[in-house]
């Protein structure tokens, strides 16, 4: 059943069909949180991109072993011990930014697209397909992330990855920088207009209503 | 196979065998990348020292901070209540933060005291000298640490101060978890340009000075007192205020420069000291 996807369709599927944010609308959290600038934006985005794939690939790897009394169990394992040593690494090699993103990388744990490609992607998968689907739900988050990353700290700040491209009024130039840009609330409506937009593009991923308000009925005499 | 697959033993292995790769897995990369990181935040806060006294740590590269530090800047493990320097603690691997938690050197404040909020003080703490690049030793500035609490968190920065004991070379926090671009500013260069060359004392040695809401007044008598608070924090600036104001006061630093006035004024006490 799975063959008639190609390997293609399952790397790239997720970026703009099936994305993980803006049609899933799952790993918000984090996306308000880090995207404040494009340095720690495209920090998250490897760091999720890079646990997401490991992790389904070493889940679809021993898929067949795990009972399925503790399979929710031994996936947290893998992937808590995954954003270990994503954490350990960054700090390594990494330390300002690390120091910037602070427990949002540990909270990639709890990261619903993790877990979910997990349970259902990779429990069911061969290890290669599954490492590729990792890769492409990550390259959807980090897409997201991206973008946010771009409008946030271009017109927040007037910067990209620190250097100023916007001449500030503070340093003589004409920008005056949002500062609303900075704070996590604008994140939330960043979002809402992409994905309003990608709707509009691909019309197929209107959601139909649940149900309708029924007109005001009259009161029976 | 699915029936033994789902086989309580079955169960009790996976899980075992799982927890064990993983731990290895785990472990060995915190063993393996710990100096590396280590070395990033002794880095990191040598970086922020020479920043504020002056050297723009950034840019430089992490051989030159460190050839900086071995040459230039001399650690100093002080004891906070006599302001004399102990031979105790070794500078490079003393903690005054550690020391602050540990009940048996280090003091409650009881909350009049506390003005900076921090509610335990360490009873010793490191000092950086950075010392004249002629290698005579002389002081061209004290670098002494600071911190408090301002709206959301603790600040956790440096002073650095002129060999008067008195004009400030920078101010600048290494950590802190206040709003970006309100009280974050702290952070911002034009804001801690400000405070170079502001004094901190009145004329009788009492720790002057002031973080003003709505800016300095033009032609304020006091100008050289006063720093223009940052707009729209006014708890993380009066936060800065009341940090600076504990820290040079009695309960900081206050005996401490006490002790390098005189040391100063009677130049062969420093000989004695050599």
């Amino acid at each position: 059943m799975a063959k008639s996807i190609t390997a293609r369709e399952v790397l790239f599927d997720p970026v703009f069909k099936n994305n993980p944010v803006i049609l899933q609308i799952l790993g918000i959290c984090s996306a308000l949180a880090v995207t404040s600038n494009l340095n720690t934006s495209l920090v998250m985005a490897i760091a999720l991109t890079s646990v997401t794939a490991f992790s389904n690939l070493f889940i679809a790897m021993i898929r067949n072993q795990i009972p399925s009394s503790i399979r929710m169990i031994v996936q947290m394992v893998i992937i808590a011990s995954l954003v270990i040593v994503v954490d350990q690494i960054l700090r390594a090699y990494a330390f300002t930014l690390a120091k910037q993103l602070s427990v949002f990388v540990g909270l990639i744990i709890t990261n619903c697209i993790v877990m979910g490609r997990a349970e259902a992607f990779a429990m069911q998968n061969p290890p290669w397909r599954s490492f590729l689907d990792g890769i492409g739900n990550g390259l959807g988050y980090s897409l997201l992330l991206i973008m946010l990353g771009t409008v946030r700290e271009l017109f927040g700040a007037g910067k990209l990855m620190g250097y100023e491209i916007l001449p500030l009024d503070t340093n003589g130039g004409w920008y005056v920088p949002n500062g609303l840009l900075l704070l996590p609330p604008s994140a939330f409506f960043l979002i809402g207009f992409f994905i309003w937009a990608l709707r509009m593009w691909k019309k197929e991923q209107q959601e139909k209503p649940d149900f309708r308000l029924a007109p005001q009925m009259k009161e029976e005499e | 196979m699915s029936s033994n697959q789902e086989s309580i033993v079955r169960t009790l292995v996976v899980a075992l065998v799982v927890s064990l790769v993983a731990s290895i897995f785990v472990a060995g990369s915190a063993v393996t990348l710990k100096p590396i990181q280590q070395k990033n935040a002794l880095l990191d806060k040598q970086r922020s020292i020479l920043a504020i006294a002056g050297i723009e740590g950034s840019r430089l590269s992490a051989d030159e901070v460190r050839a900086l530090f071995e040459r230039r800047i001399k650690a100093e493990v002080i004891d906070l209540a006599t302001g004399e320097t102990t031979r105790e603690y070794d500078p490079l691997t003393f903690d005054p933060l550690k020391v602050a938690k540990d009940q048996n050197i280090s003091r409650a404040l009881p909350g009049k005291e506390d003005i900076a909020f921090i509610k335990r003080r360490e009873q010793y703490t490191t000092v950086y000298r950075l010392e004249a690049i002629d290698g005579s030793g002389e002081l061209e500035a004290l670098i002494l640490p600071v911190r408090g609490y301002g709206l959301w968190s603790t600040l956790y920065g440096f002073l650095a101060i002129k060999p008067d004991l008195n004009t400030v070379v920078g101010l600048g926090f290494y950590q802190h978890g206040e709003t970006p671009g309100l009280g974050g500013e702290v952070d911002n260069p034009a804001w801690k340009k400000l405070w170079q060359g502001k004094t901190l004392f009145d004329a009788n040695g009492r720790p002057d000075i002031e973080v003003v809401k709505g800016g300095v007044p033009p032609g304020s008598q006091k100008a050289g007192h006063q720093v223009d608070a940052l707009a729209g924090a006014t708890l993380t600036s009066k936060g800065v205020n009341n940090l600076l104001t504990f820290w040079l006061g009695e309960q900081g630093f206050g005996p401490y420069l006490e002790r390098l006035r005189r040391d100063m004024a009677t130049p062969e006490n420093q000989e004695e000291e050599e």
